[in-house]
């Protein structure tokens, strides 16, 4: 059977990393893994989405429209431009969390109000939660991406798999404390 | 042991497995980490070239010689290539000789999703398709071994997808593989007398490449259901997997020039409805339609962008999937922009004061320059062309005596990829442009590589550091006419700028501070940020006419996101009202 997970954020918010960790378990556990992390023009500041594909044995890296078991995305504005991705029935993990982009920043266009409601509205499955807030109070905001492993992870029930130790593997060592605290932050919240 | 690898880091590893010698090639997405991870394999001398014709040209030297050689580059990077390329697929190889070239169907990062297979077919070279990282890998050594085999340069095509896709990889070792001495010979000598030879030999090799292709393992059928039968390759072979399943047979083709006719023939003959999938041009279709086989493709699918499984499910199969859950809201697009911090902002700004500028622009993060707010930006055309267009805009302007400043923009690494011959140009027939050379210590649209002016190879070793400014005052610019100037100070870069306005003949500003995603440059500026007096703030919002994305206005309240600063100051010297404050050192 092949699962489908499709990350949406925003350059610089540590995507391709969380997509990276996620492989690495999958692959552990015996799947047959593809990932896909097409990056455009600019480093910081573009949508950036990496599609993970696991299963038996599988093809194409591409998620349709309807196909993604499970999109989690890492802001507000990027779930909803994704959510025609998603698949009935499937789960949305959402980071409560806005950030602008230049046309919103000089005013020519304005940043949706009450997403968040739109969105749970919409979507049966949905978690939302403030990962950049329990990623702060756990030191760091930016081991926002590691608490919504952790979500992933538990929406996933691969919580079997060693997941601090590959974590630990793609993270310098003075981190790895934070985000084992966050993964662990994710998986309960 | 298997490994999760995308397909550039895959091609490396080839490459390496392969007993490649040498491997040059210039940073272009999505081709880059295919050198940047050979480099970490001491075996191999891996380095950058100031643009892709020299990297072709000294791949030449070292094939013709006996070694294995690689050049890599992206789509684009080709076209400045072709002259050497041309002339080896006449010249032949001694050593392996493989261009890997990637192409950007979907134009996700490039100029242009040409189909650069029609090419390695005008060339008349072999040409390799791997479709995932397993075949990235194991197709690499093939490629060598054909290029070896019938005396010619092969061309290994990629696509954004398969570089930067990851699937799993069975390593292997690495074969060495020993250079004979060198004897002298005239092989490699293209005289055109030489050539009329080497072209009637080229023609004699291709019918024995098509043999070989038919039995070759890089092409392969896999029989499923009959009904329909799928010729295919590359990422497409993945879309087509994907949406068909097992209802459907596949030809695989991984060796596409020249594509194995009988094996097609025994294929269409037992299929009974033949599908060519491909992405952009119908370089497999239009062949197997000349050889008589009717099927569907281009008539049903997009030669645009590259495929996906749901594309093919439309197209040939009528299956249009509806949305599951969607919200009614306008998104706010994300449009690329400067980084917080990036040097290039400054003089963008000073020249968007100028009503009488025109501007060329180039390749590379300052393309970001034609981003409102700040707007500058009239041409776009490729690598070099900041300078050049430029010159042509300025020579008709004034023959025609229209009252315009023109203003180039080129970043270093473009600047000594092809700026250095437009500049000559400048300075040869004259030209009253002003030439701004955004010198940000290293090439920052494909993510940090070295260039001639970092003071390093590709390799890591010191290398001499080139002086953009010497260069330029030894292409002949007056020295009163070059102005060094610190990006991060408006005034400097503003006076400048004025100046340039006024200046008679060619005036070249080297905008300098370091990019401020280089590891290097955030480890030094790591504690510096601005940050806004609210109690001084008067919400006027000059500080957003720089178009930083860290300065932000919410709720009529002016703020600057900490995360992004990194304290260079541009919108601090913007403000009116002494609001903005800096603190923090750099280190």
């Amino acid at each position: 059977m092949t699962k489908r997970i499709l990350m949406a954020g925003v350059g610089g918010q540590g995507t391709i990393l969380t997509s990276k960790v996620l492989s690495e378990g999958l692959i552990q556990e015996g799947y047959d893994v593809k990932m896909c992390e097409i990056h455009g023009m600019a480093q910081r500041g573009g949508s950036v989405t990496t599609q993970i594909v696991f299963g038996e044995e599988v093809y194409s890296t591409c998620i349709n429209t309807g196909e993604a078991d499970v999109l989690i995305a890492f802001e507000k504005a990027e779930a909803a431009r994704f959510l025609p991705n998603l698949k009935e029935g499937g789960k949305l993990i959402v980071n409560d969390l806005e950030i602008y982009s230049l046309p919103v920043l000089t005013g020519a266009v304005k940043y949706p109000e009450h997403l968040e409601d739109l969105i749970t509205a919409a979507v049966p499955d949905v978690i939302i939660l403030n990962a950049n807030k329990i990623a702060a109070d756990l030191g760091n905001s930016k081991a926002q991406n590691i608490v919504l492993l952790g979500v992933l992870v538990k929406a996933l029930g691969l919580e079997e798999i060693d997941w601090e130790a590959i974590i630990c593997r793609f993270v310098p060592e003075k981190l790895q404390d934070l985000n084992k605290k966050a993964f662990q932050a994710g998986l309960t919240a | 042991m298997k490994v999760l690898m995308t397909g550039n880091e895959a091609l490396a590893r080839g490459a390496y497995e392969a007993g490649c010698h040498i491997a040059t090639g210039y940073p272009g997405t999505p081709s880059t980490e295919i050198l940047e991870n050979l480099a970490k394999y001491k075996e191999v001398l891996s380095q950058w070239a100031p643009n892709e014709k020299v990297a072709a040209e000294v791949a030449a030297g070292v094939s013709a010689t006996g070694g294995r050689v690689i050049v890599t580059m992206k789509v684009v990077g080709l076209n400045v290539a072709m002259d050497p390329l041309m002339t080896m697929s006449y010249l032949g190889t001694r050593g392996g000789l493989v261009f890997v070239v990637a192409d950007d169907p979907g134009c996700s990062s490039s100029q242009t999703e040409q189909d650069n297979r029609l090419i390695a077919k005008f060339a008349k070279i072999p040409l390799i398709e791997p479709s995932d990282s397993q075949e990235c890998k194991d197709f690499m050594k093939d490629a060598f071994e054909i290029s070896e085999k019938f005396d010619v340069p092969v061309m290994v095509r990629m696509t954004t997808r398969t570089c930067h896709s990851k699937s799993l990889v069975e390593l292997g070792e690495r074969t060495e593989v020993e250079v004979t001495p060198y004897v002298r010979t005239r092989k490699y000598c293209s005289s055109p007398a030489a050539a009329r030879v080497n072209h009637a030999k080229l023609e004699k090799m291709l019918p024995e490449l098509e043999e070989y292709s038919n039995t070759s393992r890089l092409n392969r059928i896999e029989w499923g259901d009959k009904k329909i039968g799928i010729i295919t390759a590359g990422a497409s072979y993945q879309h087509a997997k994907a949406a068909f399943g097992d209802s459907a047979s596949y030809l695989k083709i991984g060796l596409s020039n020249k594509l194995p006719m009988k094996l097609i023939k025994e294929f269409a003959s037992q299929v009974e409805k033949l599908y060519v999938i491909e992405e952009n041009e119908p370089m497999m279709e239009d062949q197997i339609r000349l050889a008589g086989f009717e099927c569907t493709g281009r008539d049903r699918l997009t030669p645009l962008y590259d495929l996906t499984p749901q594309i093919l499910k439309e197209s040939l199969l009528d299956e249009k999937k509806a949305p599951a859950y969607t919200v009614e809201a306008a998104l706010p697009p994300r449009p690329p922009v400067l980084c917080a911090g990036c040097p290039h902002r400054s003089i963008f700004y000073a020249v968007s004061k100028h009503k009488k500028a025109v501007a060329a622009n180039d390749i590379g993060c300052y393309t970001l320059g034609f981003v409102p707010p700040l707007d500058v930006t009239d041409t776009i055309v490729c690598m070099g062309a900041g300078i050049t267009a430029g010159l042509g805009m300025e020579r008709l302007f004034r023959r025609t005596g229209q009252d315009k400043k023109v203003f180039g923009f080129i970043g270093d690494s473009t600047f000594f990829h092809s700026g250095i011959t437009g500049l000559l140009d400048a300075v040869w027939n004259g030209s009253n442009m002003a030439i701004c050379i955004l010198d940000n210590r290293t090439t920052a649209m494909t993510g940090h590589q070295e260039n001639p002016g970092t003071g390093h190879t590709l390799m890591g070793e010191e290398a001499p550091m080139i002086d953009i400014r010497k260069l330029v005052l030894g292409l002949g610019v007056p020295e009163d006419h070059i102005r060094e100037v610190n990006a991060y100070d408006m005034t400097e870069v503003q006076q400048a700028v004025d100046d340039a306005a006024k200046a008679e003949g060619v005036f070249v500003i080297i905008n300098k501070q370091p990019c401020a995603l280089l590891k290097s440059n955030m480890k030094a500026r790591a504690g510096m940020r601005c940050f806004v007096d609210q109690e001084k703030c008067k919400k006027c919002k000059a500080c957003m006419k720089i178009g930083c994305p860290a300065v932000i206005s919410k709720d009529n309240r002016v703020s600057i996101d900490e995360t992004q600063c990194n304290g260079c100051t541009l919108c601090l010297q913007q403000c009116p009202f002494n609001a903005i404050r800096k603190e923090g050192f750099e280190k």
